[in-house]
């Protein structure tokens, strides 16, 4: 029988090693872990969509899932096995709590510009390595030039883009007509004020900063 | 025309049903009008098919439209993950066809489109050879939640076929050949087979294919000949599965997979590619005579 459970921050850790079998790693350094425990902890609301459009190494998002009991506890186990629900890049079809099948670059922001359409609150998460995929542009624009205010994207910046983003990555959306915060990205606090803060009709995209 | 028709039908359909979201990037932008279910992206491809899956997401039912290369191949990944691999829906027209737009050059020629979106799995594909084909087809398509592409061309066919599916139109001898012409095939290959004792069969819907109404109208015979207005071949392998267990022979006409640097109009493009009723005459001779005890000119 599933085992559905609510677990905290302080647990994660052992869920991820559940995922992966490595006991050593340092699971502060997981670029994505404190931004979506933060949006599952803090700010999702019944009815709202979480996109995960980076979907490499997407065992963060596995361990949250399992946390807040929107997936099976016991699948952590097989992760990345023949018949396990869990891969290396998520599948909405296969793993319970999974909203967007993802993995290729690029494909979760457009997607969400065509559930902000409808007026659903919709977060999306990139990466800003993957920022340079030009699908992304596309959705950048025409989320701007249309407010779609129910749009919020956030970046984990990494620095891991080979040729960087001059001037930084909240200006380009500003120029497009959102409007932009950051955060650190391991401050719960600064994640939950940047990624709540009050709106002005248009898109937001908060970049939160992490030390590779 | 059957484009005049598609945007006549999908006003319709955005003032009749509340899940019909039109989404376009600049191409019928205009001739479909302004509507609060209507979105233009601009010229964004990639975003038009990623806009349809997230309404899809959020249960709408999208009508993403636009030149079928544009449409079809610009963002082939987007179909295959945004729509195929998400398991969302939506009903994808084109216009343009294999070489509706000869003028404007091989950008705008997609002979391949079909082959292409029938190497994705779940597509439904429609060809229609009449407006009043469409109309059904559309209407169909828009109420399921399925993944359809609907191909318009600038070619039709004199008259509708009712009945949507495979259809016999003309019954041979019990082992006479059979011509399977698909969508606006048909007006040629009505006049290329005239006189001839061949079955003659259309097809408006290719995917899923009809493996056992194709079995039936062969009867006892072992030719088939397929007319396909895009790239030849593209239903080949349809055919050798419908017929797996059956010794047969198959001659598949359609545009060649060729690099074909010409310009000029759509009837110059068709006769270039043997698709008019003379060069399916042509073929159709040839093929039969390599098997003359079994067909040929009737009397």
């Amino acid at each position: 029988m599933a085992t559905m459970t609510t677990l905290g921050y302080a647990d994660l850790p052992a869920l991820l090693i559940r995922l992966t079998g490595d006991e050593k790693h340092d699971w502060s350094s997981i670029s994505t872990l404190d931004t979506i425990w933060v949006l599952y902890d803090r700010v999702l609301r019944e009815g709202d969509r979480f996109l995960l459009s980076k979907g490499h190494g997407p065992t963060a998002y596995y361990a949250v899932l399992a946390a807040k009991g929107l997936l099976p506890l016991e699948t952590l186990d097989d992760f990345g096995e023949f018949d396990s629900p869990l891969g290396h890049h998520p599948d909405r079809m296969l793993a319970p709590g999974v909203e967007l099948s993802s993995g290729s670059l690029g494909h979760g922001l457009p997607i969400a510009a065509g559930v902000a359409l409808t007026g659903r609150r919709v977060y999306c998460l990139l990466g800003d390595a993957e920022l340079e995929e030009g699908s992304n542009w596309e959705a950048v624009q025409f989320a701007g030039r249309e407010r779609l205010a129910s749009l919020t994207a956030i970046v984990i910046d990494n620095r891991s883009s080979t040729h960087g983003w001059p001037g930084g990555i909240g200006p380009r959306f500003e120029a497009e007509g959102w409007t932009s915060g950051t955060a650190d990205g391991r401050n719960h606090n600064a994640l939950e004020g940047a990624l709540t803060a009050p709106r002005t009709g248009r898109p937001h995209v908060v970049v939160t900063v992490v030390t590779p | 025309m059957m484009r005049q028709r598609f945007y006549e039908l999908l006003r319709e359909a955005l003032d009749e049903d509340e899940r019909v979201v039109a989404v376009t990037a600049e191409i019928g932008t205009a001739q479909i009008g302004s509507h609060p279910r209507h979105v233009n992206v601009g010229i964004r491809e990639q975003l038009l098919i990623g806009v349809a899956a997230g309404l899809a997401l959020e249960g709408r039912r999208p009508v993403a439209h636009s030149y079928a290369p544009f449409l079809v191949e610009r963002p082939y990944e987007q179909i295959k993950l945004d729509l195929g691999h998400n398991d969302l829906g939506a009903v994808l027209v084109s216009t343009g066809a294999s070489y509706d737009a000869a003028s404007e050059g091989r950008t705008h020629q997609a002979p391949e489109d079909v082959a292409a979106l029938a190497a994705l799995p779940g597509w439904t594909i429609h060809v229609p050879g009449h407006p009043h084909e469409l109309e059904h087809l559309f209407r169909a398509a828009l109420r399921t939640d399925d993944r359809v592409y609907i191909r318009l061309s600038e070619e039709q066919n004199h008259a509708r076929v009712d009945g949507g599916g495979f259809t016999v139109l003309r019954r041979g001898g019990t082992a006479a050949p059979l011509v399977l012409a698909v969508g606006p095939s048909l007006a040629p290959t009505l006049v290329a087979t005239a006189s001839l004792d061949v079955t003659v069969a259309y097809l408006a819907t290719v995917r899923p294919f009809p493996h056992a109404a194709l079995r039936e109208a062969l009867g006892d015979g072992d030719a088939v000949v397929l007319v396909e207005p895009y790239l030849a071949g593209t239903s080949s392998a349809e055919i050798s599965e419908a017929l797996v267990d059956r010794p047969h022979r198959l001659l598949a006409l359609g545009v060649p997979n060729v690099e074909f640097r010409r310009y000029g109009t759509g009837p110059d493009h068709r006769s270039a590619h043997g698709l008019d009723a003379a060069g399916i005459r042509a073929s159709l001779e040839g093929f039969l005579r390599r098997n003359p005890q079994r067909a040929g000119a009737g009397a």
